[in-house]
């Protein structure tokens, strides 16, 4: 039943001091997916991560991790995967380097003769190659962060848990890591990132599991999320806004101006189909885009509560 | 899709970061500092005060203007009730609570360390130190006598004399006997590191356990729990100065900070295993 996913959780629940944090959590993270998990702050997201790795124990439930069950077969399964967990955690007193190659010895499997390159690589993905030497209490919060990320990558993974990897980041450093985070996924391995931000979960992921107030509200694909895209809007920009109202209302659709665009609702058609039918009606097209409904509208029907748009 | 794996290996890199970080920090350089500034006082108050014996100092310091040999031994007994218990306090003490704080914790078990293992590193760091501080107090002792003091055969307690070179050996003898003493309360701590995410804490309540195991050891009232006392032993290392040395002193400290490691050992093992990491 597990095939194919690389996190599965059954009735996964955790309850501190008679609170539930998290309850009765059916997650399923298709192996290979960069699988967004959404909440607000307090949902429960932390919790569930350190569930996974082993670090706090369930009230109730199971979870598996690379079809293996957690914390059980921790020793098997936790080197195969990277972690960021509730923010970096380093010794101030040592340098980005010292502090990387303590953790990687305390990876059984992690091969001593190449830790010093991987180290070496780990630093440079993540931009730190020069603060390398620095001890970590110079670094500055987004140093530690991507220091933490640098870390999750010191081994080829199979899965990569990043728990909220863009706090503290200036929006510099926040674009890079969304670019990490989906160039990760492209070497092959299933990323599950955590995040209160909408945005960035939309424009990093292809699943998403939303939470709130530690249950699972939903989850799916993001099309699955967004639900029937009857809404979607053709946005066109011309010199020629006549010629294509008439072309787009001869194949069928409702156009109109608004502004300097023309607009028309796609009632299902897609976009790479009309550019011709404008093209050959002489159409000069500047340019097109797709405005999608918006998953924010949706998640905001879920949850019953607004999600920050942008950091 | 992963590479091949290695075989895992047992921990020896772990253990070696751990103890090459642990005499990285400058607070393990400041405490071993402090405790080798014990022998150099004692020897420079000795120096100067050098007039005639009042007679009632401790035997150990009325030997040290005679022998610059008996500086070493002296600075060992005068750290053993509180300087070493206090700084194998701090270093036990911040095994695991330290980790937390730092969060350094649930990034090690994540890599992942194992529970088990990260507390077997854990003490054996800890006690690498415990047999350090006694070594630098009697390092520094040596070298503030030869300095100081004129040096020749060591009269023992029993009466008999031994050569320069036996009388070393002795002295590292009594280095090792304290290291060994210091075990059981670097079990203690570590138990007590494993309870709290805050390290001074636990180093705090680490120290105060041993004294207050010297404390107890001192009432007569309680004569009967004073051979199960962390530290009954503790000044026992002179016995190792009669000839022939007194080992079933030696021994029977082993037993007991034995019996203390096995204990409190297994109580950090169920505690630590079982516990949510939530730092
Ligand atoms: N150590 C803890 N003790 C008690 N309650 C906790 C603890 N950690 C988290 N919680 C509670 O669990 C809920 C979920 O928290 P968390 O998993 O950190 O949410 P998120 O990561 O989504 O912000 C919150 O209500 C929080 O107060
Ligand atoms: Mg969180």
């Amino acid at each position: 039943m597990s095939a194919g996913l690389a996190v599965e959780t059954d009735g996964l629940g955790k309850r501190f001091r008679g609170r539930d944090a998290v309850t009765d959590l059916a997650l399923a993270v298709p192996a290979g997916s960069v699988f967004g998990f959404l909440g607000p702050n307090g949902s429960g997201k932390t919790t569930t991560i350190r569930m996974l790795l082993g670090l706090v124990s369930p009230t109730s439930g199971s979870a598996r991790l690379l079809d293996a069950p957690m914390p059980d077969r921790a020793a098997a399964v936790l080197p195969r995967v990277g972690a960021l967990v509730e923010g970096p955690g380093f010794a101030g007193y040592l340098s980005g380097a010292a502090n990387l190659a303590r953790l990687d010895s305390a990876d059984p499997l992690a091969d001593p003769r190449t830790r010093r390159r991987r180290i070496g690589e780990a630093l440079d993905r993540v931009g730190l190659s020069a603060a390398a030497g620095k001890r970590v209490k110079a670094y500055s919060l987004g140093m530690k962060q991507r220091l933490g990320i640098a870390n999750a990558l010191l081994r080829p993974r199979d899965l990569l848990v990043l728990d909220e990897p863009t706090n503290g980041l200036d929006p510099q450093g926040t674009r890079e890591v969304r670019t990490l985070v989906r160039g990760l996924a492209d070497d092959g391995a299933t990323v599950f990132v955590s995040s209160h931000l909408l945005a960035e979960i939309e424009q990093m992921c292809t699943h998403a599991a939303v939470m709130r107030a530690g249950r699972l509200v939903a989850q799916g694909t993001l099309d699955e999320l967004r639900g029937p895209s009857a809404d979607d809007r053709l946005h066109l920009s011309t010199p020629d806004p006549e010629a294509a109202i008439a072309a787009l209302a001869g194949a069928g659709l409702e156009p109109s101006r608004a502004g300097a665009e023309v607009v028309a609702p796609l009632r299902g058609r897609a976009v790479e189909d009309l550019v011709p039918v404008l093209v050959a009606a002489g159409v000069r097209v500047r340019g097109v885009r797709m405005a999608e409904t918006s998953l924010e509208e949706r998640f905001v029907a879920l949850t019953g509560e607004g999600f920050d748009v942008e950091s | 899709m992963s590479s091949p794996e290695p075989r895992a290996r047992i921990g020896l890199p772990l253990l070696a970061t751990e103890i090459a970080v642990l005499f990285r920090r400058k607070r393990t350089w400041a405490m071993l500092l402090a405790l080798a500034a014990v022998p150099v006082l004692v020897g420079v108050a000795i120096r100067i005060a050098s007039g005639p014996d009042s007679g009632r100092a401790p035997s150990f310091l009325s030997q040290v203007a005679g022998n610059g040999l008996f500086v070493g031994i002296a600075a060992l007994v005068l750290t053993i009730p509180l300087f070493l218990p206090l700084t194998v306090g701090v270093v036990a003490g911040d095994t695991i609570a330290g980790e937390a704080a730092q969060g350094t914790l649930r990034y090690l078990l994540v890599a992942p360390a194992g529970r088990a293992r990260l507390l077997v590193v854990k003490f054996i760091g800890a006690a690498v130190f415990c047999f350090a501080a006694p070594l630098v107090v009697a390092a520094a002792g040596t070298l503030t006598g030869l300095a100081l003091f004129p040096v020749g055969p060591v009269t023992l307690l029993s009466g008999d004399q031994v050569g320069v070179g036996e009388g070393l050996l002795r002295l590292l003898l009594l280095a090792l006997y304290t290291g060994v003493s210091m075990l059981g309360l670097t079990a203690v701590g570590l138990f007590v590191s494993t309870l709290t995410d805050v390290p001074v804490g636990a180093m705090a309540a680490t120290v105060v356990l041993a004294v207050t195991s010297q404390v107890l050891d001192q009432l007569p009232q309680l004569e009967a729990i004073h051979p199960f006392l962390l530290s009954d032993s503790w000044l026992g290392l002179v016995d190792l100065l009669r000839q022939p040395p007194e080992w079933s002193t030696f021994g029977g400290n082993a037993l007991l900070q034995l019996g203390y490691v096995v204990v409190f050992g297994a109580l950090a093992y169920g505690r630590f295993t079982t516990r949510d990491v939530l730092a």
